[in-house]
């Protein structure tokens, strides 16, 4: 097959997370059959599960989180009565709110990316970003320490997978399907094992499976309150004064689903919320099941058959919503919806029609089988001759940084810090509507200035061994452009090379 | 070494210029500068003008509470405001009052520089944050028309001038009410040390032969960042809340409005109000939140210095919430709510509203505030009496097909 270097890039790029750099020689491979570069992950088996050692599943991590708010109440409670004072009420009611604030800023901190290719004389804490005096590290809970766990699993994964193809459908249906871990503890500590749970054993499956997996999943019933949702006629609503909240069940119809122009209603959003109360997980006590998994707690079941999109669903307990979700995954709403969101992903802000109808076909010939919409993207041609005209996302960026230096990561915090300053803070998008897909959200001024001082540090701890033109070879091949060579090759120091070649149009955009 | 010129670099054209020289050099920044009409007028006034959105739907019954509506206790249940106790309401007249943790405005109030508007809403009728942001910041009548904002709108609407700059959108992107045809800089606290001059002008110069839409936000990324000199009281701090940096972002964006060649129009937008479940009265989540603002507020006043005077800032959302509470101490998604004003060019000190009542048969779809005016009319009357637009501009360019939405008259002083 005659070698085809831009793409070569498409595939690099558009599908995958860009060119490792070290041995492999993903350039070539990716010139010689960019379709068949790309789709070599899809063939392998449980491509997409995550199964990295000490990464626990969703009870045992609410036990602990559970556990450790006991142990802090406790602490508490003993220094409250040893100062005996009365102030210890109104320090736990700021504290209190304070916890439910966006913690990420405060969490994360550490703002560099570590390039990882040698030792750099620049001591690390130069580059701190707050230079605030030195004081001993506090020692990390086990909610701070879950997350960077399971962040640090997740970027390794990417960084170290061959295309990183399946590595991005991950992110696209984890960022479709979005928790925050800014709603609280729990959520902060689910937030990996969320993705691991629910997005990954699916995005090569089926797409109603997924959504029942996600609707079900303690981390969005906590992150979307379907846990205090109670059927206002059911008897817990009825002895405890409670009633609906809808919350959940507007976002599963307006963003997981049918879109908001999907035709439905205020009347299906309560229906909805209805059929759906009693789905939550149970808490620490464990009287329904164990604690933090999922269950149906038939006393808060809104009673009585329910009328959704026009079809009457019997009160069949858990299985009346289960139906519910399963007719709603399957609408021909959501078959566009989701090939919408799926083409502009991957291929343009304004999707191509023709290839959203191709995709929009797949999925409601096949059910809603996601392993043959994906097959449809990468076997149409307009996937690959449609201008590369997307900038990556920060977090595919900052991945792409970390191939190319070659260095399998060993510091979540310098990702994590590097993302929240670019905007796209791990699983902690603002709204249930995930993070913004588009060259608007991640193009602006002032995101692209961001970016440079980014690259600028990241540049600024490469060691002298490194040569930004050999880069440039893992990571365009003979694709890069004249000027953007010429740019790298005219820097005045590898330095202001690297960050120039980590800020070109061929390393941006896709 | 580094003194010896790399003889590669000898047809390179951005070798020994400094940025400064860059951005002068940009001329097509200059030619879109704008000027409010009204700036160097008898008066002397130079209006600055802000809006801040609160993406989520601010309850406006808990940020203005209608203590004198025979219903609102009910409804609001645990999380009505109230005059008495502990974390009491202010009075802000026989009828209305404000959130106690709004000490700032309170005061702005008292002194009739701030004013409420309350039952208002856009005319999005449905309940999607996202197409109900849209269709506040779009200003068109219904979501997902068009990729442009009614500020960048107004901007545009706006007589050129040479000294003043084009809108500054704060945060790491522009906000869809900032966005358009007129350009825009943007502005977010520095969190890491800056990348040289030099790298940057290099890479302006290869973005310029590459990739014109990424050579056009670097050069206006830069630009902004030069009139926000560095400060260390800019910079975030470990553990900082959302109050804190709500503050902080108002804070930087003051600074540069208040120079006499930064810009004079502004949008800020605050994350975080969709108040589901555990929403908080006179304390609690939303309580902090309100707070914030508040803050967000006062920098504002304190960094435009005497500017402060020619200022008006407007804080909407994309609507409000359920009249009743729900299951969960929080509100669902509802319609009317307040929009609010602060400055020292605001005619306040007045409670604005055509108050629709709390009866059930009142209530919008019987579940939330109704809308007696439409916030189009609102900030028209802000942008005709504080920027001097005119009336047939705002009603068929800003806020397109709006003939029938009167300005709302007197909230300028």
């Amino acid at each position: 097959m005659a070698r085809d270097p831009q793409g070569a890039l498409v595939a690099l790029n558009r599908f995958g997370f860009g060119a490792r750099g070290g041995a492999a020689s993903d350039f070539s491979s990716a010139a010689s059959d960019p379709r068949g570069f790309v789709k070599a992950e899809l063939g392998r088996p449980n491509a997409a599960l995550l199964d990295a050692p000490g990464l626990q599943s969703s009870p045992a991590l609410a036990q602990a989180v559970f556990d450790y708010q006991h142990d802090i109440k406790r602490q508490r409670e003993a220094a409250a009565k040893t100062a005996q004072a009365m102030a210890a009420i109104g320090d736990d009611l700021t504290r209190k709110m304070q916890n439910d604030l966006p913690k990420e800023l405060a969490a994360e901190s550490g703002l560099e990316m570590k390039p990882g290719v040698a030792t750099s004389t620049t001591s690390p804490d130069v580059m701190q970003p707050t230079a605030s005096p030195k004081q001993p590290p506090k020692p990390l809970n086990i909610i701070q320490k879950t997350f960077r766990a399971e962040a640090l699993a997740r970027i390794q994964r990417a960084t170290m997978a061959e295309s990183g193809f399946v590595e991005r459908l991950v992110t696209f249906w984890s960022n479709h399907l979005c928790t925050s871990a800014s709603k609280g503890e729990l959520a902060r500590i689910w937030s990996g094992a969320f993705e691991r749970e629910a997005i990954r054993p699916y995005v090569l499956g089926n797409f109603g499976e997924m959504l029942r997996a996600v609707e079900q999943h303690p981390a969005m019933l906590f992150f979307l309150d379907n846990q205090r949702s109670f059927g206002p006629q059911s008897r817990a609503g009825q002895n405890r004064k409670r009633g609906l909240n809808e919350n959940l069940a507007r976002e599963i119809m307006e963003l997981h689903t049918l879109g908001v122009n999907g035709g439905y209603t205020q009347d299906d959003v309560a229906a909805l919320a209805r059929i759906i109360t009693g789905w939550t997980f149970a808490g620490r006590d464990g009287k329904l099941a164990p604690p933090g998994t999922f269950t149906f707690f038939a006393n808060a079941h809104e009673p009585g058959p329910q009328k959704l999109l026009g079809k009457v669903y019997e009160d069949t307990g858990l299985a009346q919503g289960e139906a519910a979700l399963a007719d709603i995954a399957r609408h021909p709403a959501t078959a566009k919806f989701i090939a919408t969101k799926f083409v502009r992903h991957f291929v343009a802000d304004d999707p191509p029609p023709a290839l959203v109808a191709k995709l929009e076909s797949t999925f409601k010939k096949t059910g809603g089988d996601l392993r043959a919409m994906t097959l449809a993207l990468v076997d149409a041609d307009e996937a690959w001759h449609a201008p590369m005209t997307k900038i990556r996302m920060p977090y595919e960026y900052l991945v792409a940084a970390g191939r190319m230096m070659g260095r399998i990561p060993e510091d979540p915090q310098r990702y994590l810090g590097g993302l929240n300053v670019l905007g796209q803070p791990l699983w902690a998008p603002a709204g249930p509507n995930g993070f913004a897909d588009t060259n608007a959200a991640w193009a602006a001024p002032e995101g692209i200035k961001l970016r440079l001082d980014i690259a600028s540090q990241i540049a600024s701890r490469i060691a002298d061994n490194v040569d930004p033109r050999a880069l440039l070879d893992v990571v365009a091949g003979e694709a890069a452009s004249t000027e953007t060579r010429q740019t790298v090759e005219r820097a005045e120091s590898r330095q202001q090379a690297f960050a120039l070649l980590l800020m070109s149009p061929e390393f941006q955009r896709r | 070494m580094s003194d010896i010129p790399m003889d590669c670099c000898e047809s390179h054209t951005a070798r020994g210029l400094t940025r400064r020289a860059l951005l002068l050099g940009s001329a097509t920044f200059a030619a879109w500068a704008y000027l409010p009409k009204f700036a160097r007028a008898k008066d002397g006034r130079d209006p600055r003008f802000v809006t801040i959105i609160l993406r989520g739907a601010l309850d406006g019954l808990a940020t203005v509470a209608p203590v004198g509506d025979p219903n609102y206790a009910g409804l609001h249940g645990s999380i009505a405001l109230s005059l008495d106790g502990a974390h009491a309401a202010t009075p802000l007249d026989s009828f209305f009052a404000l959130h106690p943790s709004m000490t700032e405005f309170a005061r702005m109030y008292k002194d009739k520089k701030a004013a409420v508007v309350h039952a208002v809403a856009t005319p999005y009728r449905e309940r999607s944050h996202f197409d109900g942001q849209d269709v506040l910041e779009s200003g068109f009548g219904g979501p997902g028309r068009v990729q442009s904002g009614w500020l960048n709108r107004a901007l545009e609407a706006m007589p050129r001038g040479e000294r003043v700059m084009s809108g500054l959108a704060v945060g790491p992107t522009t906000p869809l009410v900032l966005r358009g045809a007129a350009p825009t800089v943007g502005w977010a606290p520095p969190y890491i040390p800056q990348a040289a001059d030099d790298t940057a002008m290099r890479l302006v110069n290869l973005y310029n032969h590459r990739d014109p839409a990424l050579a056009a936000a670097l050069s206006q990324g830069l630009q902004i960042d030069r009139i926000a000199a560095r400060d260390d009281s800019m910079k975030p701090k470990r553990g900082m809340n959302g109050a804190a940096a709500m503050r902080l972002a108002a804070k930087g964006a003051a600074r540069l409005m208040a120079a006499d060649d930064g810009p004079r129009i502004a949008a800020l937008a605050f994350d975080g109000w969709d108040t589901h479940a555990n929403e908080g009265g006179s304390v609690g989540r939303l309580a902090q939140l309100l707070s914030g603002l508040d803050g967000a507020l006062a920098e504002f006043e304190s960094g435009l210095g005497e500017r402060w005077r020619d200022t008006v800032i407007v804080v909407v959302t994309e609507f409000g919430r359920t009249a009743r509470i729900n299951g969960t101490e929080g509100t669902d998604h509802g319609t009317g709510t307040v929009a609010l004003l602060a400055g020292g060019a605001v005619n306040g000190g007045r409670v604005i509203s055509d108050w629709p009542g709390l009866k059930v048969a009142n209530l919008y779809e019987g579940r939330d505030l109704k809308p007696t005016a439409d916030l189009r009319g609102v900030i028209k009357g802000v942008l005709r009496d504080h920027l001097g637009l005119g009336e047939r501009v705002l009603a068929e360019t800003v806020f397109p097909d709006s003939g029938a939405v009167k300005a709302m008259q007197g909230l300028v002083v």
